[in-house]
């Protein structure tokens, strides 16, 4: 949906739904979502459609992905880190949460 | 000047279930609702079809609200049929949580009490300690201490009741006037003056229920209605697959996923605005009980003001000066919708207060004036 | 001096002078100034480095290899190094999600602001807060809008500031307004191809325009708009007059089909661009108890401001687009207005000529900008889709029918159709239906939006997780109130978890 206008100087990797990915360091996930190759992020919650990022401004919310295990985060607000691991959704987030090693006992 | 047979001022859950129910029963009434971003309870309510710990020390509360959680299948299923939505009504019953033994000893000793009022005739009821409480319920965390649960509890959707009652009325030919808040009410011979910005409507009979406005009307029409301030705090968070196993007063999963989160009472603030310090506090206990909520976010969150008579309990009355009014006031709207609509409305199209609503009549404030 | 970037929220000071949510050039503008009087400042922003959307990436692009972002872009350089000198507290990715009113020790006006740095919350205080929150595109409403590969134009340009990429092609770009040209004219300029610009235009309102044109040809606005409609014309394909928009696609965009008075053409199409103009981000001023008024020239509610930017609630000021559409230079001197009045009403600093004349230099960025809004205000079919099956609400998939149908209930106004229905109750909060119920709700009852209203809004004004807002202090005063009963010394235990 996006393509670059020049190649990537500085790679940083991460992954989508376990499929290597690579991005320019600064990209927003969004931008480097789409500028890989990846036309859909999630199927939205009420009827299962599927929704990509659309305002890449923290305004409309369809950008929601899964980002190291922490659900419903705004892909065009994050800016890529090295290892990220990236999950699309489907529908509503299922609980509990995936959450790091002891997460939910610090909590309490 | 428009002459009606019927007004119903007020469009909340209250003056909806009332006005469909009066529509079921042949009348067809006029609603007079205020505007868009008046106080409204019924758009703040945590949607609950409740019964455990009502009517302490008011034992005809307590069975009046155990009577229409009875009722309340009857009245979703002729709803459906009126509006083709269905409320989701599940009453599955519901868990009082206790953080502290205190807070356990306390609900005990209330259900215990509303027991002995009602000589056994309120819904039974078991206390939990903390294995049992886990035993039932594997999500919940290790500082529930224990807690309170009993089979006559339940909830809908509180939002498609809403949007369901109004549908339901209209469809039965009842009218609705958004926009019209009244100003005066003024008692003639044959009937009442109703009166505000750019109308001025002639009724028969009138039914006030209004919500907090009942305060400032009541009078007009020889009826009193004494509230006191109380304002709810509700959390809801983004939507997820169902998980919640039960439903409780402060945290319920709706049906179409988001988790509710209540329920707070704050009686010296007037402001709409939501508060951080009230979020935090409903959080941190929503995570203790659920340990696994704690990655969901908030996605809104509203507050609302509760019409709380004075002693908690509702008030149904029918004027003594000008009988052709009437009376209703109360939280629980959620709750109570099924007897509003099934019994009240039946008894204010007859003209006849029962017995078991002459109870709940505001003679009792002034009895205390006295005493 | 330099700004102190601050990456986590305990590294916040816990009271500030002046705080500025926004580090576009209105929130920038505004910290110069205020950090200029040596006011304590801080800025809280979403981004990851400051420039807004407007301005976005301005302190990474170089001009030698970005050039097609064109002149108007690089003006954020020299007001970003300046931010970048100036003493205060910068926190990027920081999203500020309330704002409530409080009093200090000696009962002057506070405002406590929630906000979230790196997933930890925390409460913070202000003397004064300026919102400098920008704008949004004005949602479009169109039969498929919600498929992949249909993005706004802002979206695009964004993607074009901050990593230099560019919508596969072939491109539609559908709407109205000055940005859509723009971005065309970037897109062409970096070597775009096979692109289509669809004009949404009503064509009357060009005769309505024209009684702005006076006060247009005198505006700085003039040589750049048609400078830029030419080269635009000359590289690009441009239909005007589109009356009807119809996006195509099973589960990704296929195409569009439109209509003009004249015909009907489908075009095939990989990435579809849409853009009606831009409203004022109003969700946190709202969510903050500012009240609102609408603007009938640029069809969107505004927050009720003064000349200097105080709203009528004491201590919040609101510079910028999000106060009504102004543009970056006007919001930059509305910017420093703005802190300059919060400095002044803190007794920090007397500004009053200083004031009086930036007001006269912004005074020229007005100029013409009547003109614009009347010629670019978009046309009624985009403002209320037609079509009922067209989805309005794009998180609870609410369609403009089904709003339609509750209309007939006669519900006093939006809020309430929101609580039948769930329009706006989705996580992006109405920021994306909010303008299009209020507009079908005035169309099906023939009343002015304005008489309509708009949704309140509550806090938290972006989502915010549980753990973060459980491991806020708990206030006695709040305990009591959720618990029932005054908090005895065990359940202080409750302040504070860790996370």
């Amino acid at each position: 949906m996006l393509s670059r206008l020049r190649e990537i100087e500085q790679s940083v990797h991460f992954t989508f739904d376990g499929a290597s990915m690579r991005a320019e360091r600064g990209d927003m996930l969004a931008t480097a979502l789409l500028a890989a190759g990846v036309h859909q992020v999630r199927h939205s919650v009420v009827s299962g459609a599927p929704r990509a990022p659309y305002c890449l401004m923290g305004v409309c919310f369809e950008c929601l992905v899964t980002v190291d295990g922490v659900q419903n985060r705004q892909a065009c607000l994050i800016e890529v880190e090295g290892g990220m691991t990236v999950l699309s959704q489907n529908g509503a987030s299922s609980l509990p949460p995936r959450s790091g090693p002891d997460e939910g006992r610090e909590v309490l | 000047m428009q002459n009606v047979d019927l007004l119903v001022i007020g469009g909340g859950l209250v003056g909806a279930a009332i006005a469909w129910g009066l529509a079921r029963s042949g009348v067809k009434p006029l609603v007079l609702d205020g505007s868009d971003l008046d106080l409204r309870a019924s758009r703040a309510n945590f949607a609950l079809v409740w019964v455990q710990g009502k009517g302490l020390h008011a034992p005809h509360y307590a069975l009046w609200s155990y009577s229409s959680a009875k009722i309340w299948p009857t009245m979703a299923a002729a709803l459906y049929e009126d509006s083709g939505i269905d409320v989701g009504l599940i009453q599955n019953g519901g868990f009082t949580f206790a953080l502290a033994d205190e807070e356990l000893e306390a609900i005990q000793a209330d259900m215990e009490c509303i027991a002995s009022e009602t000589a056994a005739h309120a819904p039974i009821f078991e206390v939990l300690d903390r294995c049992q409480t886990r035993e039932r319920l594997t999500h919940v965390g290790p500082d529930v201490v224990g807690s309170v649960y009993s089979p006559a509890d339940g909830h809908v959707n509180a939002l498609r009741l809403f949007h369901a009652l109004h549908a339901a009325m209209i469809g039965r030919g009842a009218s609705y006037r958004a926009n019209h808040k009244v100003d005066a009410i003024r008692p003639v011979a044959d009937g009442f003056i109703v009166t505000g910005d750019g109308f001025s409507i002639m009724s028969r009979k009138i039914v006030l229920a209004a919500g907090l406005e009942n305060e400032r009307l009541a009078p007009m029409v020889g009826l009193s209605c004494p509230l006191k301030r109380s304002k709810g705090q509700v959390l809801v968070t983004e939507k997820c697959k169902p998980f919640l196993p039960c439903l409780s007063p402060t945290i319920r999963q709706t049906d179409e996923g988001g988790v509710m989160i209540g329920d707070s009472e704050e009686t010296d603030s007037s402001s709409i605005a939501t508060s951080s310090d009230i979020t935090a506090v409903l959080a941190s206990r929503a995570i203790r009980v659920f340990p696994s909520l704690a990655n969901l976010s908030v996605v809104r969150s509203w507050t609302g003001f509760r019409v709380k008579t004075a002693d908690g309990v509702p008030i149904y009355d029918r004027s003594p000066r000008h009988p052709s009014a009437f009376l209703v006031a109360c939280h629980s709207g959620v709750t109570l919708a099924a007897n509003h609509a099934l019994v009240v409305a039946p008894q204010i199209s007859a003209s006849q207060l029962s017995e078991e609503l002459s109870s709940f009549s505001a003679r009792r404030f002034h009895a205390e004036q006295i005493a | 001096m330099t700004a102190r970037v601050v990456s986590k929220a305990e590294d916040l000071l816990p009271v500030y002078d002046i705080l500025i949510v926004g580090a576009g050039p209105a929130g920038m503008a505004a910290a110069i100034e205020a950090s200029k009087a040596g006011a304590r400042v801080v800025v809280l922003d979403e981004n990851p480095r400051p420039g807004g959307q407007i301005y976005r990436e301005i302190t990474r692009n170089r001009p030698g290899e970005r050039s097609y972002l064109g002149s108007d872009y690089w003006k954020g350089k020299p007001l970003a190094d300046l931010f970048a000198e100036c003493s205060g507290d910068y926190a990027a990715k920081a999203t500020v999600w309330s704002i409530e009113h409080t009093e200090d020790g000696e009962g002057k006006d506070h405002h406590r602001v929630g906000l979230t740095v790196a997933g930890v919350a925390r409460m913070i205080e202000a003397a004064a807060v300026v919102l400098a929150t920008g704008a949004q595109e004005r949602p479009m409403s169109v039969p498929g809008w919600t498929l992949p590969g249909v993005m706004t134009a802002g979206a695009a340009q964004i993607a074009l500031k901050s990593s230099g990429v560019v919508p596969s092609a072939p491109v539609v770009l559908a709407g109205c307004g000055p940005l859509l040209y723009l971005l065309a004219s970037q897109l062409a300029d970096a070597g775009g191809h096979n692109i289509t610009l669809l004009d949404t235009s009503q064509s009357l309102l060009r005769w309505e325009a024209l009684r702005h044109l006076p006060g247009f040809l005198g505006s700085p606005y003039l040589v750049k708009g048609l400078g830029l409609l030419l080269k635009t014309k000359r590289h690009i394909r441009v239909v005007t007059r589109v009356q009807s928009l119809a996006i195509l696609g099973q589960n990704t965009v296929e195409g569009v089909r439109f209509a003009t008075r004249l015909k009907t053409e489908a075009l095939q199409a990989e990435t579809v661009l849409l853009h009606q103009g831009v409203v004022p981000a109003i969700n946190l001023a709202t969510a903050a108890g500012c009240p609102l008024m609408w603007n009938e020239r640029q069809r969107a509610f505004q927050p009720v401001t003064d000349a200097e930017g105080r709203t009528p609630r004491r201590g919040i000021l609101i510079a910028g687009d999000s106060a009504g559409i102004v543009g970056a230079q006007a919001a930059e001197m509305g910017g420093r207005i703005a802190a300059l009045a919060a400095l002044s009403d803190l007794g920090l600093a007397k500004s009053a000529s200083l004031i009086r004349d930036l007001q006269g230099r912004r005074q020229r960025f007005f100029q013409g900008r009547d003109f614009l809004d009347a010629l670019y205000s978009p046309a009624r079919a985009f403002l209320v889709p037609s079509d009922p099956e067209t989805i309005v609400c794009r998180c609870e998939e609410i369609s403009a029918g089904k709003l339609r149908e509750v209309i007939t209930l006669g519900p006093p106004g939006p809020n309430q159709l929101k609580t039948f229905i769930r329009c706006g109750m989705g996580p992006c909060q109405g920021r994306l239906c909010a303008a299009t119920v209020t507009e079908i709700m005035a169309a099906a009852k023939g009343m002015n939006p304005g008489e309509i209203g708009t949704y309140r809004l509550r806090s938290p004004v972006k989502p915010v997780r549980l753990a973060e807002l459980a491991a806020l202090p708990h206030a006695p005063r709040a305990l009591k109130a959720v618990t029932g009963r005054d908090p005895v010394d065990h359940q202080f235990k409750e302040e504070g978890h860790s996370l």
